[in-house]
């Protein structure tokens, strides 16, 4: 099932890489029972101006893995390295400056915007960290994302889910990140809205020079988006390749039976899935 | 089939909409127009998908025939269902067709089911409602109930609450909860869109199953051309507030005569892929 675990993706030619991880592993404990490996030994690595897609059923690891990567949970085995450094867990101390280029975009925008707060003046918290001053303004970085300049003004509540969507994205790249994480950021859209939001964060990632790690259990998006698609099942890589050959010629039993469970738009009346 | 079957003396039918308007009061004097005029069929044994955008009126046909709609909605137009119009009735007597004799999942089943009362609690209080049934017996059709849909160890289920429930097993629950009481129409709306692909299959076979065994009318209401394509018999495509083209599954996915089905389908991410697929197979 493992074979293709450490295959690193092939260079796709332009790009310096931005993130290595190897080995990675996240343990947790749990009450009255045995430790629980949510992420085992997963290695992958970005390349600039890549997108890299993370997909998976819920619970085998994906949302942990991008966690991990940014800083946000302790790491029990292997390494993330970020622009050559290495990305340790966050105490209760202060996101290290080098840390700050890793920017990540959360599956429920009603949380990860402040609601007491102008949507203008919370974009313009991320361009302070863009170390290029005159990168981007506000009024740009709306425009961008498909929303007018005067919603500077309102309150997160004014707008709908996928308008706060757009914010988020707006804020995050408006920081001028190296990697951008979209974790589900697609998960909490109305349906019909899913794959164009997921289109913008591609085009303004690569626009803006960074990797994205694009994490979605919506197979069907990431296709249309990644250059290349790691496959998780049980917080491990089943199987890591450019989408063309995954999809076309995947290798591992789960990703087989995770792709024929897509249905299929034939009108043959087809239900998906192998019959087992 | 004869746990299952229908009470004697009950026909099924099927659900005919016609002539389907709605509009939304937005303002002292102003409204918004959401239908205009909508003709849906959904006959009995058959599954009937509604297709089309966010915003195109999809929900609120479904919302208007089982009599949810919110504040400042008025309807015109027909829903005739067992001889009588859905959108004339009172609220009572509204109240007494609603969960009995057609019902309706939802999207995302951890927001329609109640996070503090238990499987069994939200299972068997409208069947004793609205069929009068004792304790033991609710009980008994309860198990009856999740045995038909699949959940794994349906005594200990039904001491469970919805947050030790996976979200393909909810959606399961939800759709128990939904049979309860031998529905002849039951609404799906996005019943799949919240689970995994491979969680999906499984609910989508459940469906298409339960239709089949149970000769109910399902009107499945998805913006999923693939599930609608595994799942409708028929598909009725619509666009802001109007039907656009109604016809057999088959001829609206590979032959579609209006141009905004057409265009729709040139939109599916996974369009090229499913040619590439099938040949392969």
């Amino acid at each position: 099932m493992m074979t293709t675990n450490t295959t690193t993706p092939e260079a796709t030619g332009q790009g310096e890489q931005i993130l290595a991880v190897d080995g990675l592993t996240v343990r947790f404990r749990r009450p009255n029972k045995e430790i629980l490996t949510a992420v085992d030994q997963v290695s992958f690595t970005l390349n600039r101006g890549e997108v890299l897609g993370l997909v998976g059923e819920s619970g085998c690891g994906k949302s942990t893995t991008a966690r991990a990567v940014c800083g946000l949970e302790p790491i029990a085995a292997g390494s993330v390295e970020f622009l050559g450094e290495q990305v340790s867990a966050l105490k209760m101390k202060r996101r290290s400056e080098h840390l700050l280029g890793i920017q990540m975009v959360f599956q429920n925008p009603y949380a990860s915007l402040n609601p007491r707060r102008r949507v203008g003046s919370q974009i313009e918290d991320g361009l302070g960290l863009n170390k290029q001053s005159d990168a981007w303004n506000v009024t740009e970085l709306l425009e961008k994302v498909g929303l007018d300049a005067s919603d500077r003004t309102k309150y997160p509540h004014q707008f709908s889910g996928g308008q706060r969507q757009r914010i988020a994205i707006a804020r995050a790249i408006g920081t001028g990140p190296d990697l951008l994480i979209g974790d589900e950021p697609i998960a909490s859209l109305d349906a019909s809205l899913q794959s164009k939001v997921a289109a913008l964060m591609r085009d303004l990632a690569i626009q803006a020079g960074s990797g994205l790690l694009f994490i979605s259990h919506d197979l069907a998006v990431v296709r249309t988006i990644a250059d290349q698609v790691a496959v998780m099942n049980r917080g491990a890589i089943e199987e890591i390749g450019p989408v063309k050959s995954i999809w076309r010629n995947p290798q591992s039993d789960y990703t087989k039976r995770l792709l024929s469970s897509i249905p299929v738009a034939d009108g043959m009346g087809v239900l998906p899935g192998l019959n087992v | 089939m004869t746990a299952q079957g229908t009470p004697e003396g009950i026909l099924i039918t099927g659900l005919s909409i016609r002539g389907l308007h709605l509009d939304i009061r937005t303002g002292k004097k102003t409204t918004q127009k959401i239908l205009r005029g909508v003709d849906v069929d959904v006959p009995a044994g058959k599954i009937t998908g509604l297709a089309g955008e966010s915003g195109s009126g999809k929900t609120m046909t479904a919302m208007a025939v089982i009599g949810l709609l919110p504040d400042g909605c008025s309807t015109q137009g027909e829903a005739t269902f067992e001889g009588q119009n859905l959108l004339a009735l009172s609220p009572g007597k509204m109240n007494k067709l609603r969960g009995k004799r057609i019902s309706m999942i939802f999207q995302d089943p951890t927001a329609s089911l109640h996070p503090m009362i238990n499987i069994g609690g939200q299972l068997m209080d409208h069947m004793r409602h609205h069929l009068n049934y004792g304790k033991s017996e609710a009980r008994r059709r309860a198990i009856e109930l999740l045995e038909l849909v699949e959940v794994p160890r349906p005594e200990e289920a039904l001491k469970k609450y919805p947050h030790q429930f996976s979200g393909g097993q909810l959606q399961r629950i939800a759709i128990a909860i939904a049979l309860a009481c031998n529905p002849s129409v039951l609404l799906a709306d996005e019943p799949t869109t919240a689970l995994d692909v491979t969680v999906q299959a499984g609910v989508l076979r459940l469906l298409r199953r339960l239709c089949d065994d149970l000769g109910i009318a399902i009107l499945l209401v998805t913006h999923d051309l693939g599930v609608m394509s595994a799942l409708a018999d028929t598909i009725v495509v619509m666009r802001q507030g109007e039907v656009v083209e109604t016809g057999d599954r088959y001829q609206v996915i590979t032959a579609p005569k209006h141009p905004y089905t057409q265009a729709l389908i040139d939109a599916l991410p996974a369009h090229e892929a499913t040619m590439v697929d099938h040949d392969d197979n």
